[in-house]
């Protein structure tokens, strides 16, 4: 029996990762040092993980409501009052999600129809035009270039419009450029967005990780802020990875239709992570500062050592990678990874792993310890002067 | 510079290189010198220790708490009467404390004899000191934020490569 046939063709039109391929060949490797994970190296802070415990010892183990302990939902939007002074509903306007990644999900099958098109920014994360994809819808996609260190320009925006654009996906901090939207950035491109009426799905995941400007949510922006779903998540600000939780803000009619998938295919999030949740946002600010601090330490040695190499790499501003432009080895992306790893045993992520203008970057994660680091980069410095020479 | 982040980087390794600081604080070498040197002067960095396990080694320390009751003194309060007692080197730590004694003092001895003999033909001895109170240390867990004891494993269960 041919079981590829029997596959649905919309699941036959995903491109299977581009990260596979050489995760698949790192793996196989012996001592490979890596700079290849996007997840903070920081185990989950002890409050967070005795609370979830404890939960489970106090029998805390059935289903929460769908859309998440109302405890945590009034938490979430406590927290984002407080820290960026936009107001939700916690029963209105908030779903607890499996992930960052349930949460894209959602709101990209809630507002897609065949047909639609998805503004995708690239390079950008891997899972958004396959997410696109699973909709039915068409991703059409903008080229992001280096000289605006990654940002969404109003002219870009303006020239990826149609009128078949119904919503556009942003990620900013980035993921994988670092890349990042100031107030005084987003301010240029809202006029565009209220004008078109488009939606804005923004990734959030790393508002935390902001080092220089305090983060800026587009939701900020009164006069859109119903055009806006957000997707945010624990992963990354209280190092939750495993935990897989997240969550969705938006309006009452979004949150309504989100949550109606939600229901049916994910119940509810795992109630001991939404515990361990609850505690992580009354009390760990501190834990989630000394991580913050500490990542901006390991960037900004990272970026000089990139520089030093002669790879040329703006200092992002948020987030924990960096992007090295290694077009001045004439080596593409993939070859330089490939080799990098033959010959020194060092794991980045080729750029083209996250969209075709990505080519020419290498994606490093610098969610490892300042000591693994200088290691990690001294090798490649060796690799580097070896392919100049 | 952020000292904090500066004070951060040195707490968590005393021995990082000048080059590697400058590096992480996206600074020059010459200005973390300069810096380092200030808070050294103004008792900001007041030292750069080693957390060593002696139970690791073959040399045997002991060490205890030792709970003082003093009088304080018209004038000077707990002070004269503190510095009496920091000033042995035995005592490695002092605190004034609220609460139901004054002082807390950690003391450090090469045998239980030793620490005990100092306690009660030194520490007790004292004028103004009207009680203590000696604990032994069994078991050190964690000390400076480091923990001595082994309980978690290694994150060696990491992905090499993830997006």
């Amino acid at each position: 029996m041919n079981y590829e046939d029997m596959l649905s063709d919309r699941v036959k039109t995903i491109k299977p990762s581009g990260i596979r391929k050489f995760f698949d060949l790192a793996s196989q490797m012996e001592g490979v040092i890596s700079l290849g994970v996007g997840e903070p190296d920081f185990t989950t802070p002890w409050a967070i993980r005795e609370a979830a415990i404890y939960s489970i010892e106090k029998g805390k183990t059935f289903y929460t409501a769908n859309q998440g302990l109302l405890e945590l939902r009034i938490e979430i939007c406590k927290y984002f009052k407080r820290r960026f002074n936009v107001s939700y509903d916690p029963v209105d306007n908030c779903i607890v999600t499996v992930g960052g990644s349930e949460g894209i999900d959602i709101a990209i099958r809630s507002i897609l129809n065949p047909g639609d098109e998805m503004i995708v920014l690239n390079p950008g994360y891997v899972a958004y035009i396959p997410g696109v994809e699973l909709a039915g819808a068409t991703p059409v996609t903008i080229q992001l270039r280096e000289e605006d260190e990654f940002k969404l320009t109003p002219d870009l925006l303006k020239a990826a419009i149609t009128p078949k654009t119904k919503a556009i996906l942003i990620n900013y901090p980035s993921n994988p450029t670092g890349g990042f939207m100031t107030r005084e950035d987003y301010a240029k491109i809202v006029p565009i967005i209220k004008e078109s009426g488009i939606i804005v799905l923004s990734d959030e995941i790393y508002a935390e990780l902001s080092y220089e400007e305090e983060f800026c949510s587009i939701a900020e922006f009164d006069e859109i802020k119903d055009q806006v779903i957000i997707v945010s998540g624990f992963s990354k600000a209280f190092a939750m990875t495993g935990w897989r939780l997240g969550y969705v803000l938006a309006n009452k009619t979004f949150t309504k239709a989100m949550n109606k998938i939600h229901q049916f295919v994910i119940m509810s999030a795992p109630s001991p992570a939404q515990y361990g949740a609850v505690e992580g946002l009354k009390h760990c600010d501190k834990e989630v500062e000394m991580m913050r601090d500490s990542y901006k330490t390991r960037r900004n040695f990272v970026v000089k050592a990139f520089n030093d190499m002669g790879l040329k790499t703006f200092k992002p501003q948020g987030a924990f990678y960096v992007f090295p432009c290694i077009r001045s080895t004439g080596l593409t992306s993939d070859e330089f990874c490939e080799k990098l790893l033959e010959d020194q045993k060092v794991a980045c992520v080729p750029g083209t792993a996250f969209g075709d203008a990505g080519e020419g970057f290498i994606r490093v994660s610098y969610a490892y310890s300042l000591e693994e680091l200088k290691v990690a980069t001294e090798k490649i410095k060796l690799f580097v002067d070896k392919v100049r020479d | 510079m952020e000292d904090k982040l500066l004070l951060n980087l040195l707490q968590k390794n005393a021995r990082m290189k000048i080059t590697d600081l400058a590096a992480a604080l996206d600074e020059s070498k010459d200005h973390v010198i300069e810096r380092l040197t200030e808070l050294e002067k103004e008792k900001v960095i007041c030292g750069y220790y080693t957390i060593v396990n002696w139970d690791r080694t073959n040399n045997e320390i002991v060490t205890a708490l030792i709970e003082i009751n003093a009088k304080p003194e018209r004038d000077y309060g707990y002070d004269r009467i503190a510095s009496h007692i920091y000033k042995f080197d035995e005592v490695d730590t002092m605190y004034l404390l609220s609460g139901s004694f004054d002082f807390l003092a950690v003391v450090k001895g090469r045998t239980m004899q030793e620490a005990a003999y100092f306690v009660a033909s030194k520490l007790a001895s004292i004028e103004g000191v009207t009680g203590t109170q000696t604990y032994f240390v069994l078991k050190q867990y964690k000390n400076n934020g480091i923990v001595l004891v082994e309980d978690e494993e290694d994150k060696n269960d990491r992905l090499v490569v993830l997006a």
